[in-house]
């Protein structure tokens, strides 16, 4: 056990650490040194801005100190938790802007996951060897997961947002309400999450659903299954046995397609304008305010790496041959 | 030890993982290593099953549709796509403008065609690279084993865990000019793991085969060993890998034109949508600047995939039908 999560949680740690090192290598390496032309960009805009970010590449880059001392300095100011300060929302600091985006975030994406695995495993499971449902879920299947998630979500919000005006497009919620716990508040919550949250469902939806069919369709050809069938076992068990086999690949494919599902609630998220982590960046990228843009990455790769050692644990709760071997490597 | 090799032989084959493509899409692992036959008459076989396999004519008549029109379309026009009045300023699609115009008395029609060409030409480079930088991995690491092994697969997992859109996202920003070919290079360089790890449990399984061994005997070297003995038997395989990295290569451009980070000169379909977003053509209803440049990459890339399913019908006698 210890050796199993050891090695992962190595390579979780590897990862970190060459993503920041990509994160401060970035900046200082780019060809037509970019840190001089952002402060150029900055002093237009604002003065103050100007200064603390003059002020905060100085601390991290200390452009007189040697290199490794540099790197050094980075490490320090994040182990400190100083991401440094926002230039668009200027005083504000990363962090803070950064964890009021996560919870929009995490609400779009956790069901949205969450959804679209059990639901298409589901509909994967009873397309498989069912000629009409085959027929439909798999070429459906197929263009759901061709579609890019910004152009599902565009049609959502045209369609059932500006034509029909079913639901309000842009925002967390009704400009003309203050946060707060009344019903008519977390209705208007849940308004405006709807859409964001059914475009990136529906994008999710149709790979969970061919995967689990070809997995099926692999399990029921199988030696067990045919021999469980031999000895005149009702459909439906063979069938359960198909499906609890076939949930561990699946479950590996989720842990593959964490970054893809993340990359696609960036780009919804900007299409409603939802305060989370994308709409942080798009704001990023327009004010040029790149420590936002910075601390947003940090924060998605530890997030993804977090999600990843979770989908390791549950593997291990799923999957008795890895807990066996597990048992018999220690003992 | 891993959680890879407790599973079953993940019999649908590679989960692309960055590019946005398929999960177990449909490369089973079965399909390389079925039937060896002589070779002319096995490319007649392929052909008369090709020629029958509705998937893979489909698939295939979709793209070549596409890529016809993104070659010649635009040299059939008269003006560039970036051209302002060319017509009346978010006039719908007309007998004139076939797909109407932007707000800029854009040509809608003109941003498109010239739109498929650089979606044709990032999924060919992008896919391109990661494709050679997969296969390289790929084959080193299924032929090698041991501690090349060791190191490669650890390489391997950090690309795979690392968010890909969120990496070229931070490396976009601070690049000053972008073109096409820079974004498909970091494409490329950030979408192979799935595609290394598949060709490597490929490579894996069919270097412990007799005639590999018998290559070895003969003194040849490795890498003649691996691109003479190996490859061969696992082209359809290959070719099938070369086809969803090309998917994903171009799902993951669209992504990051939409946010802004396209190639700054020229045009390309995801920067149309972040055009169109940007200047409120969803609030003036005007689909026709949105739309187009979505379904052509969902019609694209879903004939990909779709005549991925065929070939691997084709490729692999155990899933034709009968």
């Amino acid at each position: 056990m210890r050796r199993y999560f050891g090695r992962k949680l190595f390579v979780y740690a590897l990862t970190f650490f060459i993503a920041m090192t990509v994160n401060w290598i970035i900046p200082r390496f780019m060809p037509g040194d970019p840190v001089q032309s952002r402060l150029a960009r900055a002093s237009l805009q604002s003065p103050e801005a100007s200064a603390a970010m003059q002020a905060y590449y100085e601390r991290l880059f200390g452009l007189d100190v040697p290199l490794w001392q540099q790197y050094l300095n980075f490490w320090a100011s994040l182990a400190r938790g100083d991401l440094g300060i926002s230039i668009w929302l200027f005083p504000q600091p990363v962090g803070d802007i950064i964890l009021g985006a996560v919870p929009y975030s995490l609400a779009l994406l956790l069901p949205a996951i969450l959804l679209s695995w059990v639901v298409g495993n589901w509909f994967g499971a009873y397309a498989a060897r069912n000629r009409w449902l085959d027929n439909t879920v798999l070429p459906v299947g197929y263009v759901l997961t061709a579609t890019p998630y910004m152009w599902l979500a565009l049609l959502l919000a045209w369609g059932l947002g500006i034509v029909a005006g079913l639901f309000p497009v842009g925002g967390a919620y009704s400009f003309a309400l203050t946060p707060s716990a009344t019903p008519e508040f977390v209705g208007s919550l849940l308004q405006h999450w709807f859409l964001p949250f059914l475009s990136l469902f529906l994008v999710a939806l149709g790979g969970w659903a061919i995967g689990m069919r070809n997995m099926i369709i692999y399990e029921l050809e199988s030696d067990y299954s045919n021999y469980l069938e031999a000895l005149g076992a009702p459909r439906r068990l063979v069938r359960r046995y198909a499906f609890r086999n076939a949930m561990l690949p699946q479950l590996t494919g989720l842990a593959l397609q964490l970054g893809t599902l993340v990359a696609g609630s960036l780009l919804t998220e900007i299409v409603f304008s939802y305060p989370g982590l994308g709409y942080l960046i798009l704001q990023a990228i327009r004010n040029q305010d790149f420590f936002l843009l910075q601390g947003a990455f940090m924060f998605i790769v530890v997030g993804v790496l977090i999600a990843n050692f979770i989908i390791d644990i549950v593997y291990v709760l799923v999957d008795p041959r890895t807990r066996i071997q597990m048992q018999g490597g220690a003992a | 030890m891993s959680t890879e090799q407790a599973g079953p032989p993940t019999g649908a084959g590679p989960a692309p993982g960055g590019g946005g493509a398929p999960p177990d899409a449909a490369v089973p692992a079965g399909a390389p290593l079925a039937a060896a036959a002589p070779a002319g008459r096995r490319g007649g076989e392929l052909a008369y099953f090709a020629l029958r396999n509705g998937k893979l004519v489909a698939g295939l008549v979709i793209v070549l549709f596409f890529l016809l029109v993104g070659l010649f379309a635009p040299m059939l026009l008269p003006h560039g796509p970036n051209e302002y009045d060319i017509g009346p300023q978010g006039a719908p699609p007309s007998a004139e403008l076939w797909l109407g115009t932007t707000r800029f008395g854009q040509d809608v029609y003109a941003q498109f065609v010239h739109g498929l060409r650089s979606t044709f030409l990032v999924g060919l480079l992008g896919g391109g690279v990661a494709f050679a930088v997969g296969m390289v991995v790929g084959f080193v690491a299924g032929y090698r084993g041991g501690w090349v092994d060791e190191v490669l697969n650890m390489i391997t997992n950090v690309v795979l865990v690392l968010p890909t859109l969120a990496v070229l996202i931070i490396v976009a920003a601070y690049l000053q000019a972008r073109g096409v070919a820079v974004q498909s290079l970091f494409i490329g360089l950030t979408s192979w793991p799935w595609a290394a790890r598949s060709i490597r449990a490929q490579t894996f399984s069919l270097s412990s085969r007799d005639f590999v061994d018998l290559a070895r005997l003969s003194g040849r070297s490795s890498w003649k060993i691996i691109f003479r003995d190996i490859a061969p038997n696992m082209s359809s395989y290959l070719f099938m890998t070369f086809i969803l990295l090309f998917g994903g290569a171009v799902l993951i451009a669209a992504g990051l034109d939409f946010i802004g980070l396209g190639p700054t000169d020229g045009t390309s379909l995801g920067l149309m949508m972040n055009q169109a977003v940007n200047w409120g053509a969803l609030q003036l209803g005007m689909w026709w600047w949105f739309v187009p440049p979505g379904l052509g990459i969902t019609a694209i890339v879903g004939a990909l995939y779709v005549m991925n399913v065929g070939l691997d019908e084709v490729f692999n006698p155990k899933l034709r039908e009968t």
